[in-house]
């Protein structure tokens, strides 16, 4: 068995964990300004909001190249969204976007 | 409750996919369950099959990886001031199980409970670390047996989910702002410079743009709030409390 990558993990490993750790360990934070901290605050939804707009209209994870915008995807994240919104519950409107696009793709194979 | 499962299905069925594309690229058993352990970041080790398996060398790999996890600093910045009064060793121990998932169940946690609550951020982590690990060897092992999670629509689980959560921390202006502006800078800058770059400027700037948005709005909370009420306590990490709601 071949463990020869185990060693690109562990170097993978210690070129992430950083970016995770070291705001968190950085002494301080909790004296920031109050402008840091508002900036910081609004991080989350600037953040997710980045995340689920490049998963459905940009794609192409892990470098490769952007495949352009997918319309169904973006209707089904859209869809979630107004749930989300209107329900008050991410999990029904994650069900209702993995409907909208399962039943696409069922009745138009591409 | 249902949020995180909601998660847990979506890293379970993308855990399926990448266990078999491990096998599929040549990684052991023992390599592909090291990524998931060291590195824990689905695309970067998505990212690291393709690399590896047309020879591309380590160091770009190993680059490639920093750029694409660039986000988690963004995530363990907006937690820090939550977690600020926390010991070293519990913080440098939640830092590795930070990924999008976690961080996406745990700061709506912590603001809807104006606190930091440490056993509802391990609970969040339990939801798709442990899952994720589990789906690699199921699909390492038996993957070929697997339906293919595009078809059923599975794919559309994350980007659902972080919108969903995106909206969800919206309580004013500000923070409609930052969304807006995040997701539009990321998909432009996605569509021209690659979907990390997009990320992490959509991520850095968005946040700037709210900050452009005069004054503070009724719903506006948490770390950064004005009130002593909305800042986050030393004390009060109830279990009962948050996730488990």
């Amino acid at each position: 068995m071949s463990l020869d990558l185990v060693l690109l993990a562990l170097l993978m490993g210690a070129v992430t964990y950083p970016s995770r750790a070291v705001p968190l360990l950085a002494p301080g934070v909790e004296r920031l300004p109050p402008i840091a901290l508002e900036y910081l605050r609004l991080v989350g939804p600037g953040v997710l909001a980045a995340l689920a707009a490049v998963n459905v209209v940009v794609v192409g994870t892990g470098g490769s190249a952007p495949t352009g915008p997918h319309p169904v995807e973006i209707l089904a994240v859209l869809a979630a969204v107004v749930v989300v919104r209107w329900r008050h519950s991410v999990f029904l409107g994650i069900v209702v976007a993995v409907v909208i696009v399962a039943l696409t793709r069922a009745l138009l194979p591409t | 409750m249902l949020d995180a499962l909601g998660m847990t299905a979506s890293a379970t069925a993308f855990g399926l996919v990448y266990g078999l594309a491990a096998r599929q690229g040549g990684f052991s058993i023992v390599e592909m369950l090291a990524m998931s352990v060291f590195v824990l970041a689905g695309a970067a080790q998505f990212a690291a099959i393709g690399l590896v398996t047309q020879g591309v060398p380590w160091a770009a790999i190993v680059l490639l990886t920093a750029l694409l996890n660039a986000r988690h600093l963004l995530y363990s910045a907006a937690l820090a001031p939550w977690l600020a009064l926390r010991g070293r060793l519990p913080r440098a121990a939640m830092a590795h199980v930070l990924t999008d998932e976690t961080f996406a169940l745990t700061l709506p946690l912590f603001r809807r409970l104006g606190r930091a609550d440490v056993p509802g951020y391990w609970l969040a982590s339990a939801f798709i670390v442990p899952p994720w690990i589990v789906a690699n060897l199921l699909g390492y092992l038996g993957g070929q047996s697997i339906p293919d999670p595009h078809r059923l629509g599975l794919d559309i689980v994350f980007p659902a989910a972080m919108a969903g959560i995106a909206v969800g921390l919206i309580g004013g202006r500000r923070e409609l702002v930052a969304a807006s502006v995040g997701a539009i800078v990321a998909v432009s800058v996605g569509l021209l410079a690659g979907t990390a770059l997009g990320i992490v400027a959509g991520g850095l700037l968005g946040p700037l743009a709210g900050l452009l948005v005069p004054g503070r709005v009724a719903g506006d909370a948490g770390p950064g709030a004005a009130g002593a009420a909305d800042r986050p306590t030393e004390h009060g990490d109830d279990p009962a409390m948050g996730l488990a709601d």
